[in-house]
């Protein structure tokens, strides 16, 4: 029991629900929204010290045992998400002070901001699969008015298709709650894994398990990514960059918790499917980005080869590819921010997103242009970024578990990308200057700080690896070995 | 009971995706709601359908009813009852603000 744990939950719900009471007190807003985010961010930085020195922490609503009451864990794996996502939050948030506009601030962006971060927080934290449902639902719901906020004709047409699919798919995660209660009798994580294990995970647990994967892939964008490029498009900067950052990544955690605590029985079947999926998502996805010459597009679609690439470390189901896709996972949350700030930068600079209009922009503005080469060299993974180690261990795993293709593909995209971001860096930043300073649709006053952090970050994460790697062995170590999960949650009621 | 209730629960499936599959945004609409009551049903269906009375300690009851399926499906209700009202007003203002409900007319390919 650790009342710590539920903190990054409770924290931005409560800060958001006192901002619904000073709607028009804009600057409260901002500082208790930045305080909020903070404040969650260091109860991450408590609790990774406290399961790196007494194991996962966890805490039983109301005292009642589990698997009867409701659960919340914390293992490393869940703490570093939570770290990052404060870190990220934080930086979009900043970025969003300057570029929100009055508007939208007035029409209660930091709340809904908050409960956006509360849900993510929470699906983070959550120790049963109803739980994770209503986290999502939370996130989710957030998301709908994140994205259609303002009202603009793009964000209406693409907000009713971004709702309709993520309640289609909300139907079909409840559908497989149904089942999985009628077969095994709770949802309780940690109960779930022991009653599989006890019976065995046969034809009709597996084909639960390929409809979660399905759900859970649909959020995450593995393969079912048909409505993400056009829906990260349509918002303004700052809620696109923490979309890319977070929402897809709430997925993948969700497929790495089910596909390695409970449903790990049958990996040449299911995570076969996983590799599958993943090569066809990086394939797809660097098809998708090579082929436009639009900002927003080769952004969005770079998004998707994350993705892809984190779900291969997963598939191998080695400890060096689990090891790989956690690395990845951080330096992804951190670069898919940065790429979509500086992108949109970009965009609000000029007034266009098509790269055949824009070029020269270096002669005005040599430190974004500066930031952008080193944020697209990190996209790309190339060393010393933050990348880097996270593509090698998934290489590594996934040649230790002899999916050659899988590994091949993933180097392959990972050239893709590298030439996708190159392109948009080549056309933005060199050639002629065609565009004055006094011509410029807008300005990057106070947009530098959060973006420079940023980058700072992806460098010192690439430089700094070993520092953070304590951290990531024990997540993968958590992963990797279920027991410890059962043991910490169950306990003695096992 | 059971095979009339999973009868049923076919029947709003089927009618639900046959209105999600329409052109028009509020059939659409109504075609989630019924999707997600068919869930609903579901999960109630899942725990099976006992007689019995309430799950509690000292009473006379010798069977019991599961509660825990009829707490998740309140849930469920409560958020499908939030997104659904979302739902509506937003397509209420698409409409408003492009003049159509068509989804043909509101495929995304006119900015590429």
């Amino acid at each position: 029991m650790n009342n710590v744990v539920i903190m990054p939950i409770i924290i931005p719900l409560i800060a958001g629900l006192i901002m619904i009471l000073f709607r028009q007190n804009i600057r409260f807003q901002r500082f208790l929204s930045i305080l909020a985010i903070m404040a969650s961010g260091f109860v991450a930085v408590i609790l990774m010290g406290q399961i790196k020195g007494k194991g996962i922490q966890t805490l039983q609503a109301g005292g009642w045992d589990p698997p009867f009451g409701i659960t919340i864990v914390a293992d490393m794996f869940s703490a570093l998400l939570l770290l990052s996502t404060s870190i990220v939050a934080l930086f979009c948030l900043i970025f969003a002070f300057k570029s929100i506009g009055k508007e939208r601030e007035s029409h209660y962006f930091y709340p809904f901001y908050l409960f956006l971060i509360t849900g993510v927080n929470g699906s983070f934290l959550t120790g049963d699969l109803f739980n994770l449902f209503v986290c999502f639902e939370v996130m989710l719901i957030s998301s709908y008015v994140l994205i259609s906020l303002g009202g603009t004709k793009i964000q209406l047409r693409e907000s009713i298709k971004y709702i309709l699919i993520n309640v289609l798919s909300s139907s079909l995660f409840l559908l497989g709650v149904a089942y999985l209660y009628a077969m095994l009798g709770t949802l309780n994580f940690a109960h779930l894994s022991l009653r599989v294990a006890e019976a065995g995970q046969d034809g009709l647990l597996t084909t639960v398990a390929l409809l979660f994967l399905m759900v859970f892939g649909m959020k995450a964008a593995l393969f079912l990514f048909f409505w993400l490029p056009e829906a990260y498009s349509a918002p303004p900067i700052a809620v696109a960059a923490i979309f890319a950052a977070l929402l897809t990544k709430v997925g993948i955690y969700a497929i790495f918790r089910m596909f390695t605590l409970v449903f790990y029985h049958e990996p040449q079947i299911t995570h076969l499917i996983i590799g599958i999926l993943g090569a066809l998502t990086m394939i797809l996805g660097a098809i998708g980005a090579v082929a436009y010459w639009d900002i927003k597009k080769i952004l969005t679609y770079n998004v998707i080869v994350g993705v892809g690439f984190i779900m291969a470390g997963l598939a191998s189901f080695t400890s060096n590819g689990i090891m790989g896709s956690m690395y990845y996972l951080i330096h992804d949350i951190l670069i898919k921010a940065l790429i979509f700030l500086l992108g949109g930068t970009i965009i609000s600079l000029t007034g266009t997103s098509k790269l055949k209009e824009i070029s020269g922009l270096i002669r005005n503005h040599p430190y974004l242009g500066w930031m952008f080469f080193i944020a697209a060299l990190s996209l790309a993974g190339i060393p010393p970024l933050s990348g880097f180690l996270g593509k090698v261990f998934i290489t590594r795993g996934t040649f230790e578990s002899e999916y050659y293709w899988l590994g091949g593909i993933g180097l392959l995209t990972s050239l893709m990308v590298l030439y996708s971001i190159m392109k948009v860096f080549m056309n933005v930043f060199w050639g002629e200057t065609h565009l004055s300073k006094e011509m410029e649709k807008g300005t990057t006053k106070g947009l530098m700080f959060p973006m420079g952090c940023l980058t700072v970050l992806t460098i010192s994460l690439g430089l700094g690896a070993e520092g953070i790697h304590e951290y990531v062995r024990l997540a993968t170590e958590s992963l990797l070995n279920p027991k410890l999960y059962i043991e910490a949650v169950m306990g003695g009621s096992q | 009971m059971e095979t009339l209730m999973s009868i049923l629960v076919g029947l709003f499936f089927s009618i639900g995706t046959y209105l999600v599959l329409s052109k028009s945004l509020i059939r659409i609409i109504l075609g989630t709601s019924i999707i997600s009551h068919g869930v609903n049903l579901l999960i109630l269906t899942m725990g099976g359908l006992k007689k019995g009375g309430p799950p509690l300690l000292g009473g006379i009851n010798t069977t019991f009813t599961d509660s825990l399926p009829q707490a998740l499906i309140l849930t469920a209700i409560v958020i499908n009852f939030a997104v659904t009202a979302l739902f509506l007003v937003l397509s209420y203002r698409t409409y408003k603000t492009l003049g159509t409900d068509d989804m043909d007319q509101l495929r995304g390919m006119k900015d590429e």
